[in-house]
């Protein structure tokens, strides 16, 4: 079984505004984009047992013009906030990234 | 048919371009250069304490090119967001430095400046008159919270701008700004429909982020017409597929075919993206939803504490072992010591242990706990000032430095620290206090514009 990043071309994670998140994942075809809608790796629930969150606040997007997954969940700290780890957001796609499709 | 040529000198006023770039698009025909300076993703440091991002001599440099350019084709400047959060102290910051440049190099041109901060009572009073929703997961702003605050802008859209330029400006520098107004508000001025130029305009703020793989900041161009927009990166090294322009409109953006600006949505559901030749891509097929009621977003920061913060390293096995016993049980032992030396209660203070090799990088959300063979730990303190921020940490690296674990007997020095002194005062901490809509019956109507001639 293939891991996430060999299907993909970027995975990325970044702020959109500073309370929510949000995740691009880009198939470098449409192959590999139908084989992981199809893994049912990417459902609300999963991505919400990944990070420890509600299901209902998991927002899924397929895009078939440009074989992109995205996913947008609230973020748990603001960012900036005294305890937040990432201001930016930009590392919190990480765990996505050797995931089995 | 209406036609615009508009290039984005850059993503960010801070980070520069190649001069030869830009240079290549203005002599290719421009109708205005547009940059953007600011964003709320650096946190909210900027907005909170009023400084700038600078440096001064880069943004400075890349402002020298942008006004050149400007006087050489004799187009209008728009730069948004100035000085990074577009307060008033960033407003005033951008300004001396076109002020500057304007003498420097013996420019004479027409500056406006729109102004977007917010004062405090004007936000209470729409508060009060049931003006201001709160957008999702949002902090609770409330009268207490808005005096509270250091500083509050509004986030204005195109109209401002437009205002600006029919008064005749060849510059406007505006303070916190729609990244995507900077580019729609001169080409909907043209008579480009809203829907073009939205789309045209998510696609230019961040410069060429748009491009297949860009090698370091840069700038982009693009012409609209009535029916869409081409848009191309001036360097020739780089080229815009329509894969890679149609992917940046996801960027930022948490519903990626629904772009809520101040007026209307844009929604790219049914947008065409193009190869024209090697390098250009046209964009068709966006659509434009105006608002029912006109609302522009309100941000905020306010000051929280002062941090100061010790880096350190930990590296044998059994205290690694035990990490989380011996951290609970050295918390315990320091926050007696705090409170006999300083007075100071558990409540009174923060005090964060981040454990990078475990989960300094995501926190609560880590799926993964194990350790590596070392961790980087930052003792992070947060109190209501800085000397105390400054006080509690020695108290703590020390107690840790030779906090006991059971395997043990004798005094054991845990805690590698790379530098002397341990704690470094990382100064103001601030944290975001707005994420709401403000309604507003005259979009211009809070953003107080001021024209000079230099």
């Amino acid at each position: 079984m293939p891991e996430l990043w060999e299907l993909t071309k970027l995975i990325r994670s970044k702020n959109a505004g500073p309370f929510q998140l949000t995740f691009d994942i880009m198939f470098k075809d449409s192959d590999g984009f139908q084989r992981a809608l199809k893994s049912g790796s990417f459902t609300a629930e999963k991505i919400a047992r990944v990070y420890g969150i509600q299901p209902e606040s998991v927002r899924l997007f397929h895009l078939d013009n440009v074989s992109t997954i995205k996913i947008s969940i609230p973020r748990r700290l603001p960012s900036g906030d005294a305890c937040d780890t990432d201001i930016y957001g930009g590392q919190f796609h990480s765990p996505l990234v050797r995931m089995q499709v | 048919m209406a036609k615009v040529r508009a290039v984005a000198a850059s993503g960010n006023l801070s980070t520069g371009f190649p001069e030869e770039s830009l240079v290549r698009a203005v002599s290719d025909g421009v109708d205005f250069i547009g940059c953007d300076a600011g964003t709320a993703d650096s946190g909210p440091h900027y907005l909170g304490s009023g400084k700038p991002r600078g440096p001064r001599e880069g943004v400075k440099r890349n402002l020298r090119l942008i006004l050149r350019e400007a006087m050489r084709a004799s187009v209008p400047v728009i730069v948004g967001s100035a000085g990074h959060a577009g307060g008033r102290p960033h407003l005033e910051w951008t300004l001396e430095i076109v002020r500057e440049l304007a003498s420097e190099n013996g420019w004479h041109f027409k500056l406006a400046s729109i102004d977007s901060e917010i004062e405090k009572c004007v936000l209470a009073k729409a508060l009060q008159d049931g003006r201001i929703t709160a957008l999702d997961s949002t902090p609770i702003l409330d009268e207490a919270a808005i005096f509270k605050a250091q500083r509050f802008v509004a986030m204005m859209g195109i109209e401002p701008v437009q205002r600006a330029l029919v008064e005749g400006a060849q510059v406007v520098i505006a303070g916190r700004c729609s990244d995507v107004a900077i580019y729609a508000a001169l080409a909907i001025l043209k008579g480009i429909p809203p829907a073009i130029a939205f789309h045209a305009g998510k696609i230019l703020e961040c410069g060429a982020a748009s491009v297949e793989q860009r090698k370091s900041p840069d700038s982009m161009a693009a012409e609209l017409d009535d029916n869409g927009f081409t848009v191309w990166p001036p360097n020739p090294a780089l080229r815009c597929t329509p894969q890679s322009v149609a992917a940046h409109t996801l960027y930022e953006n948490a519903d990626p075919l629904h772009l809520v600006e101040s007026g209307g949505t844009l929604d790219t559901t049914e947008a065409r993206y193009e190869a024209i030749g090697s390098h250009t891509v046209r964009v068709t097929g966006g659509r434009f939803h105006p608002a029912t009621r006109y609302t522009v977003k309100i941000e905020g920061a306010t000051l929280v504490g002062y941090r100061s913060i010790v880096i350190a390293g930990i590296r044998d096995s059994l205290v690694l072992q035990q990490l989380d016993c011996f951290l609970a049980s050295l918390r315990s032992v320091v926050e007696r010591k705090i409170y006999d030396s300083l007075r100071l209660q558990p409540g009174d203070y923060s005090l964060n242990f981040r454990v990078y090799g475990r989960n300094g990088t995501l926190g609560e959300m880590e799926p993964v706990r194990d350790i590596g063979h070392e961790v980087g730990l930052v003792i992070d303190v947060v109190a209501s000032s800085q000397k105390i921020a400054t006080d509690i940490c020695p108290i703590v690296s020390h107690t840790g430095l030779h906090h006991p674990i059971p395997e043990y007997n004798g005094l054991i020095s845990n805690f590698a620290y790379p530098f002397s002194p341990g704690g470094i005062d990382v100064g103001p901490v601030y944290q975001f206090c707005a994420n709401h809509l403000w309604e507003l019956d005259d979009p211009c109507g809070p953003f107080n514009m001021r024209i000079e001639e230099l």
